[in-house]
């Protein structure tokens, strides 16, 4: 065994240690993520594929004989419908990287603790947590858009027009989940109550799968609410063409915007209150 | 103290206090710690100590008082002060599912230290900590013992100028706490200033140079070990056990003998400058004790004279 060579205060420059902090968050949990690649990559790619078979190709078959080849809106089935898986396979991987992670931040390995006493601060290590989310949803998102370009789902001249809409839906969303998140003291079965209650419910009442003027009135407020409907009404705007008022497409824009900027306004004092403690 | 004046102060305290609601968890409190010294904070659980340990890793914001560390304001300069703190939390607070050098490597990179200069860094971390051998072992496979050394190696990876530890020992057996006491003792021949809190009364004489001894959020007493022993405490305690049921009656018999007398539930303690005559004195009055011991004053005894409690209840 040999003594440490140590020079107490000379190998850190707090200039440039307070910097960047959410970046070496994100490289912390990229790096964590790496030792579970292939699951990732696996689930990524598994998921759109099963779902386009079943639902695409299967229901859309359906769909588009009943139709006598007039599809929906004037496309096929599994036009109508990527868009819509698309915003939520990004909404879906984002969901994953907001919630778990910051309880177990919090909760149960309290590893939040552990980075805020270095110098990076609280503000950095939520803006890491998004930073990892939205990574993990673009991830998801570009798999997803593989497999639809492959099916001849979607054009690519709406490549860039997707993954924006997509990633803007998945970005108000996780900034609501983390605000959320971050006040749960406890685990309470608080994730299997989401999944169930909000997630699939505003998987099937966003206009996913029909469009929502097919729901009575009354339930279309449901739709209204979900970022899935938002960022769906934009992609099949980008996608084939699908009409919408200018006002409603910025409309869109500044629904799933706002939800970011409110959703990451109340995250950060809640995470500077819970790590001061 | 002349001597300590003239020392750079590190960690400066006036007034400093914080409340949770209702609660006073620390009470305006003042002290002062200087450069290179080991500072200990005792007291029983629930005295303030960890709450004062947060504030001094500028994690916690004071709710009145002034506090000054290492020249800078916490409440405004937090992350820049931890820049050059290393801080060994009460719970390790490791990535269990990481290895031994990646926790080190993980927790470099926070201060912008690069992979290269960690790479090198990592190395002696683990052979001060004597985890080369576990280096890709999970951190959770780790004893508790091991778990504690890599907690304080990586709280030296950015080779702070002040090493914060609460409560270092506790949970581990004897011989996981003497390699731990020596490894922070090495630390502190280096020059790192350490505080620690701690409620075992042998670490705080082991590992400090001075420190405050809390009860209830307030500073009952400050110096170093020997001059509160000295200060508080005769030289020499005889402890003594006649059986629960007979402590208080035969207590009042001893009165007069020593110069203090304390009665503890499963015996009582006798101060004086010589334990042995005081002990012979005793048995030659007829009163035979089922177990007797002539000892060292302590900072137990410090702790009991002021606050009336032992240390551990």
């Amino acid at each position: 065994m040999t003594d440490l060579r140590f020079a107490p205060g000379k190998v850190v420059d707090p200039k440039r240690a307070v910097k960047f902090g959410a970046w070496r968050v994100a490289e912390y949990r990229f790096y964590s993520m790496s030792k579970w690649m292939g699951a990732i990559f696996a689930f990524g790619l598994g998921n759109p594929i099963l779902y386009l078979i079943s639902v695409g190709l299967g229901i859309g078959a359906l769909v588009d004989a009943n139709t006598g080849g007039q599809g929906i809106l004037g496309v096929s089935y599994l036009q109508f419908v990527a868009p819509a898986l698309l915003a939520s396979a990004a909404i879906q991987g984002v969901m994953d990287e907001v919630t778990f992670p910051t309880m177990d931040g919090f909760v149960w390995d309290k590893l939040f603790f552990a980075i805020n006493a270095t110098s990076v601060s609280a503000r950095q290590i939520a803006d890491g947590v998004m930073i990892v989310a939205l990574g993990r949803g673009l991830f998801t998102c570009l798999l997803y858009l593989g497999v639809l370009l492959a099916f001849g789902a979607v054009p690519f001249s709406s490549v860039l027009g997707l993954i924006a809409s997509s990633m803007l839906a998945a970005w108000g969303w996780a900034a609501v989940m983390l605000a959320i998140t971050a006040r749960l003291e406890r685990d309470e079965g608080y994730f299997a109550i989401i999944g169930r209650f909000v997630i699939a419910p505003m998987f099937l009442f966003s206009g996913t799968f029909y469009p929502l003027e097919q729901m009575p009135i009354y339930l279309q407020p449901l739709g209204w609410l979900s970022p899935l409907w938002h960022a769906t009404e934009l992609g099949r705007n980008l996608s084939y063409g699908m009409e919408i008022e200018p006002s409603m497409f910025w409309t869109h824009i500044g629904y799933l915007a706002l939800l970011g900027v409110i959703g990451m306004a109340f995250t950060y004092p809640k995470f500077a209150e819970r790590l001061s403690r | 103290m002349s001597q300590s004046k003239e020392r750079e102060v590190v960690i400066r305290a006036k007034d400093l206090k914080k409340t949770y609601k209702d609660f006073v968890a620390v009470n305006g409190i003042n002290f002062q710690v200087y450069r290179g010294e080991s500072f200990g904070l005792l007291g029983p659980n629930g005295a303030g100590k960890s709450t004062t340990m947060k504030m001094i890793s500028s994690v916690s914001q004071r709710s009145s008082g002034e506090l000054e560390i290492l020249g800078k304001e916490p409440n405004t300069q937090g992350p820049e002060i931890r820049a050059h703190l290393g801080v060994v939390p009460q719970k390790d607070l490791l990535d269990r599912e990481l290895k031994v050098w990646e926790n080190l490597m993980v927790y470099g990179r926070y201060f912008g230290l690069s992979r290269k200069w960690l790479k090198g860094k990592i190395e002696e971390l683990l052979d001060f900590a004597q985890l080369q051998d576990k280096r890709n072992a999970k951190a959770d496979d780790l004893s508790g013992g091991m778990q504690r050394r890599l907690a304080i190696a990586r709280g030296l990876v950015n080779e702070p100028e002040i090493l914060l530890l609460d409560e270092p020992t506790t949970g581990l057996d004897p011989q996981a706490r003497h390699i731990l006491w020596d490894r922070l003792f090495r630390l502190k021949e280096q020059g790192v200033t350490l505080v620690i809190t701690t409620h075992y009364m042998d670490e705080a004489e082991q590992l400090c140079d001075r420190l405050i001894v809390m009860d209830k959020g307030e500073i009952m007493a400050e110096g170093s070990p020997a001059e509160l022993i000295k200060k508080y405490s005769s030289k020499e305690v005889v402890e003594v056990r006649f059986g629960a049921d007979r402590n208080e009656s035969v207590a009042k018999e001893l009165e007069g003998m020593g110069d203090r007398i304390e009665v503890l539930p499963d015996r009582i303690l006798i101060y004086a400058e010589q334990g042995e005559p005081l002990l012979a004195k005793i048995i030659e009055s007829g009163k035979n004790p089922i177990t007797s011991l002539v000892r060292r004053s302590s900072l137990e005894d410090v702790f009991l004279r002021l606050t009336g409690r032992t240390l551990v209840d």
